[in-house]
């Protein structure tokens, strides 16, 4: 069966310029130092990415010379951090194509993003009999969100199945859409597996009888170009920390109308345009939805991590990293004994295997003492295990400043996993 | 390679790959079930315990090594223990897995004591002590799942 359409395909133009993998890793300090007296080689970014200095310096610089609070101050501190707050939404804005930056929702990262369509959206519209589409790759912040959800209001939660190479069964998934479903949310890219979905076309698909979609995009941003005018989702969430930025800020992208129809999600200061004790007017997008005082540091320091990898380019970084999946995949390939879990036509970033005999936590433990970070474990998405029938697995993510020399290390250390283990 | 041949010792993979009183008991009259969230490592302990004594005791599940031979010994250690035998000998077997210090009165670990690199690896101590926990669970009869989180 043909799960993956051509369209699943990162963008990646062969003629996008050559990424210089050594300057970049000149600019993240933490990947100099040594771990067990060897060189680090983190191989853990689908976790979370390093920083960039120019990262660590703008959130240094806001701290050092304009810390304030925003949209309220008279005074020069104040203008100053509204400026870079609002300058950082821009950068978002021109980063995912948003036609409007009232488009674009500052929240703590993609978990929040995805509570917030459920809860505010989600309750708004889903009802008794209803039903909230998902695949069988999901995160579990893009499960329990809609179990919350569905328990609440009696609905139905179904989830579109997998083949065994990690591919959603479009067909399967086409089916599942029927006049009770309300709501799709897909992840653009799996966090276990790295498979890429194409979610355009299953936008399309949902579009057809009218049903929203919501895409789960913190795996692809640092690893794809990504266009919600293109893709026509009605919402992405990403995160800043996986795209170099830092932890606590994320995105909600939303179309405005969608987001003008919503409840609010939280309520405080900063979301009202007036409040008495009998009623409160809510301010006007993206405001609605920043009750509180936003994580600005955060949103600066994200906004420093997007100039970064744009000044790079998402092509060239696609490119670069794209060859470096193949050649990991080969690499592990040749190890006997150890299978890939996760073997999508189309995937990004992510190389997730098994080891015959040995349990991926005692392969983290080795690995980690020959300097090399991954991550073992279920990656949040228990389900997605079960499917494969593994309890756990060991994961090793790829980001722009990885090198062939550290997939060698990684494979050199696998070879001594199984020679600890007398394999 | 040091830390990790002590961590990984013969004796631990032995029972890793060959775990000791595995399986079910049908006659047990306590158990419950641990887990850790963090690698996915579940266990079932089953104690058959007459009058203050443990009598018999297996497990069953899927685990680390660490977590897989730690379970083995324990189940082998505990035979014949009392109750206030069994929870001395956890608490030494904590101290040993977290680096504290021995006390005067530390009952002798026996094999247990293979476990001792555990503490060059804090995060693997809840690795070593999923089993423990969970038999305490088991003898306390609260037969709830025990999580290490």
């Amino acid at each position: 069966m043909k799960a993956i359409g051509k369209e699943a395909k990162l963008k990646t133009t062969d003629n996008a310029p050559k990424l210089d993998v050594h300057k970049i890793r000149q600019d993240f300090p933490i990947l100099k130092q040594l771990a067990y007296g060897k060189p680090l080689a983190y191989l853990d970014n689908a976790a979370t990415s390093q920083k960039p200095q120019a990262v660590i310096d703008a959130m240094l610089r806001y701290y050092t010379d304009d810390n304030s609070n925003i949209h309220r101050g008279v005074h020069l501190l104040s203008e100053r951090a509204t400026h870079q707050y609002e300058a950082s939404r821009e950068k978002v804005r021109r980063f995912i194509n948003a036609r409007d930056k009232k488009e674009i929702i500052f929240v703590r990262g993609t978990t929040e993003a995805l509570n917030l369509v459920a809860q505010s959206y989600g309750r708004a519209n889903v009802n008794a009999g209803d039903e909230v589409l998902i695949t069988a790759l999901e995160h579990h912040s893009n499960i329990v969100p809609w179990q919350i959800l569905c328990s609440e209001k009696n609905a139905r939660l179904r989830v579109a199945p997998i083949n065994d190479a990690g591919e959603v069964l479009l067909d399967k998934f086409a089916e599942l859409i029927n006049e009770r479903t309300k709501l799709i949310s897909i992840a653009h890219v799996s966090n276990a597996l790295g498979t890429i979905n194409p979610v355009r076309k299953m936008v399309a698909l949902a579009h057809q009888r009218n049903i929203r979609v919501v895409i789960d995009g913190a795996q692809a941003a640092p690893h794809t170009r990504i266009d919600v005018q293109d893709l026509d989702c009605d919402f992405y969430a990403f995160s800043g920390h996986k795209v170099y930025g830092p932890t606590g800020i994320g995105v909600l992208y939303g179309k405005s109308d969608l987001l003008e129809s919503m409840p609010p999600y939280q309520g405080g200061g900063d979301m009202t345009a007036s409040v008495t004790f009998q009623k409160t007017t809510y301010n006007t997008l993206p405001y609605k939805f920043e009750a509180g005082t936003p994580n600005i540091a955060g949103t600066i320091g994200l906004g420093e991590a997007i100039d970064y990898v744009s000044e790079i380019g998402l092509d060239s970084i696609a490119r670069y990293e794209h060859d470096l999946l193949s050649y990991g995949t080969e690499s592990l390939s040749q190890v006997p004994g150890l299978r890939l879990i996760g073997t999508a036509k189309e995937k990004a970033g992510v190389l997730s295997f098994v080891i015959e005999g040995v349990h991926p936590h005692d392969v983290g433990t080795v690995l980690d003492r020959e300097g090399v970070a991954i991550r073992t474990g279920h990656h949040c998405a228990m389900p997605l295990m079960e499917r494969f029938g593994v309890p756990a697995t060991a994961r090793a993510s790829l980001a722009m400043y990885n090198t062939r020399e550290e997939i060698d290390v990684l494979v050199a250390g696998i070879h001594k996993v199984k020679e600890v283990f007398a394999l | 390679m040091t830390d990790l041949q002590d961590l990984y010792q013969e004796l631990i993979l032995d029972h890793g790959r060959r775990p000791r009183n595995f399986g079910k008991l049908v006659d047990a009259n306590k158990t419950a079930e641990g887990y850790n969230p963090l690698c996915g490592d579940k266990i079932r302990i089953y104690v058959k315990v007459g009058g203050d004594v443990v009598e018999d005791i297996k497990f069953e599940g899927a685990g680390c090594a660490i977590s897989t031979a730690s379970a083995s010994i324990m189940t082998d250690a505990l035979k014949g223990k009392s109750r206030s035998e069994s929870e001395k000998l956890f608490k030494a077997f904590h101290d040993l897995v977290t680096g504290q210090q021995r006390g005067p009165e530390t009952p002798d670990l026996g094999k247990l004591e293979v476990f001792s690199g555990v503490s060059e690896f804090p995060t693997r101590v809840k690795c070593a002590t999923l089993s423990w926990h969970t038999l305490r669970a088991a003898l306390s009869g609260e037969g709830e799942v025990v999580s290490t989180e």
